[in-house]
């Protein structure tokens, strides 16, 4: 077996769960090259070429890469898969953005979001919100895979010496061009790599009342999340969103405040080692899933826990 | 400039899905079925560009079993004109579902094609980034703005961390996130006149399509559940608890 995995970094760093997609690629075994797309990222390939299990380093540097669009990406992945029997990426925003694209390119199907390897051609991978978790396998030569990063361990950051290979750019498609990106600034820890996170539902009534969550959540260094209802009230963006359709997390603490416990969002954080919620509605769904709760006004009981916690 | 819309039928979000006994799947018979809630803000989408003008017609199209007319008779009840079934029997997995649209897509010349970004029964999160790939059309995936004028679409999307600003030329292939807008209900007159409305039906050799699953599914499991937890009665006594019985403060 032969495993190509496509690296998310910020150019300097690999993205947490990039460790955690080298993880994948070592349960399904063989040799593993990490690629690097990029500008200016050399950083970032020396980076991957330390992680425990890296074979070899492919590293594309131009300034095509600066935001590299799905387009271009899968111009690039195309020809390099068939080198390969799989070639894995995490099921983040980016990876499920252009991996269908490889495949389909490939004419092969895509694993989408897997949890577990059965063995080289077998995955697990959860369907219907998390509700069932069908194990699928693939008849194509080439499996493109991406992978649920909380469902496996990640690899050390050290340890490993691969060597870097620096290869060609792929062609321009032209087909979109990116006119820059928004992201929310925050000294918080990313959702999908926080230990702890706070999450927010339709009971926090408004986005103003995110401050108390937020006083919660730097008490704890805790990422600040929400549920479905909470993003379609308008109260947070929608990267804050928790669930099915949203971030899949699997913090250490989870803490639900006024989030009913939804099918949905249930789909995105049942995986947590412990969960706490808190909510006033003693039939909320979320209290089955609940390791601690309490039956009480929110607006009361989270700043006596964030005063507790001083 | 017409739009292509993809509807699926999928199991009713509100429902949670029961494993078969056998393993072999997730129960459907006798289930509340609905069309995918990313596929309802798909059509919506479509409807509100179609009454600010520029969008001539929307063509609603879903694949698979017969009762995939009801998803489309809503479609068709919310603002879409015509509508398509491409009728089969078959586990229609996201690269058969791209190669359909892309035999449409070639019969009907969209200048725009709208789908859901992810099912909600597979989750899989492929069938819009598959078919603009088959098509070599520009993609924008998790959208949550679009404009388009004359040739030009410039489209705010959906990224881990924020937004994300592009700019294509159609003809192109979005998929929509949750906040691209809000779909509206449909009233009972729409529904009776969506009934006048034609619909279309094909089946998958009429277009040329080979959609044989390339995944097997071995089995069909429930997950691992969570052991029960505790009812706390106040702040002091969660916070003794996350401390001392489950150690994460």
């Amino acid at each position: 077996m032969s495993i190509l995995v496509v690296a998310e970094h910020d150019g300097t760093r690999l993205k947490p769960g990039c460790l955690n997609t080298i993880a994948a690629a070592r349960k399904i075994g063989g040799d593993i090259t990490v690629l690097i797309v990029g500008h200016q990222a050399g950083a970032a390939a020396s980076a991957a070429a330390k992680a425990e299990g890296v074979t070899k380093v492919l590293h594309a540097d131009a300034p095509l890469y600066t935001i590299p669009t799905a387009e271009d990406l899968a111009a690039l992945i195309v020809p390099l898969a068939k080198s390969y029997t799989h070639v894995l990426a995490a099921a983040t925003g980016f990876g499920k953005n252009f991996m269908p694209r490889v495949a389909a390119l490939l004419d092969v199907a895509q694993v989408s979001d897997i949890s577990g390897v059965e063995s080289p051609d077998t995955f697990v991978r959860p369907i219907y919100a998390g509700n069932a978790l069908a194990t699928v396998q693939s008849t194509d030569a080439i499996k493109i895979v991406t992978v649920r990063i909380t469902a496996f361990d990640p690899v050390a950051e050290d340890g490993g010496n691969a060597p870097v290979e620096s290869i060609d750019a792929g062609p321009d498609t032209g087909l979109t061009a990116v006119q820059g990106q928004e992201l929310t600034k925050s000294a918080r820890p990313e959702l999908s790599a926080a230990r702890i996170i706070v999450s927010g539902g339709r009971g926090m009534g408004s986005g103003d009342n995110f401050k108390i969550l937020e006083e919660l959540a730097d008490k704890l260094n805790a990422a600040v999340g929400a549920s479905r209802a909470a993003v379609d009230s308008g109260f947070v963006p929608n990267d804050y969103q928790v669930g099915q359709t949203g971030k899949i997390v699997a913090p250490e603490l989870y803490i639900a405040v006024g989030i009913s416990g939804a099918i949905q969002h249930l789909a995105g954080m049942k995986d947590s080692k412990v969960i706490v919620a808190i909510n006033k509605d003693p039939e909320a769904p979320i209290f089955q899933v609940a390791s601690y709760w309490i039956v009480d006004d929110l607006f009361k009981v989270v700043p006596e826990l964030t005063k507790q916690l001083s | 400039m017409k739009v292509l819309v993809g509807v699926k039928r999928v199991v009713d979000a509100n429902i949670k899905a029961r494993v078969k006994s056998d393993g072999s799947g997730v129960e459907t018979a006798n289930v509340k079925m609905a069309m995918n809630p990313f596929c309802e803000i798909a059509v919506e989408q479509a409807v509100r560009m179609k009454e600010a003008g520029g969008v001539t017609e929307i063509v609603a199209v879903s694949i698979g079993a017969p009762q995939c007319q009801e998803t489309l008779r809503t479609a068709l009840a919310m603002g879409a004109d015509r509508a398509i079934l491409v009728e089969t029997d078959q586990d229609v997995q996201p690269l058969a579902v791209a190669k359909v649209m892309k035999a449409l897509c070639e019969k009907e010349m969209p200048g725009l094609v709208i789908m859901g970004k992810q099912a909600i029964d597979d989750d899989c999160n492929q069938s819009g980034q598959m078919l603009a790939a088959l098509l070599n059309w520009p993609q924008a995936a998790f959208i949550s703005k679009i404009e388009i004028n004359g040739e030009v679409a410039q489209i705010t999307r959906e990224i881990d961390g924020g937004l994300e600003k592009l700019t294509t030329k159609v003809p192109l292939v979005v998929t929509t996130d949750l906040r691209l807008n809000e779909p509206r209900y449909v009233t009972l007159p729409n529904i009776m006149k969506a009934k006048k409305k034609p619909l279309e039906n094909l089946k998958p050799d009429q277009l040329g399509v080979d959609v044989v699953a390339r995944l097997k599914t071995l089995k069909v499991t429930e997950p691992p559940k969570r052991s029960a937890g505790v009812k706390v009665e106040d702040v002091a006594e969660l916070v003794q608890k996350l401390k001392n019985e489950a150690k994460v403060i």
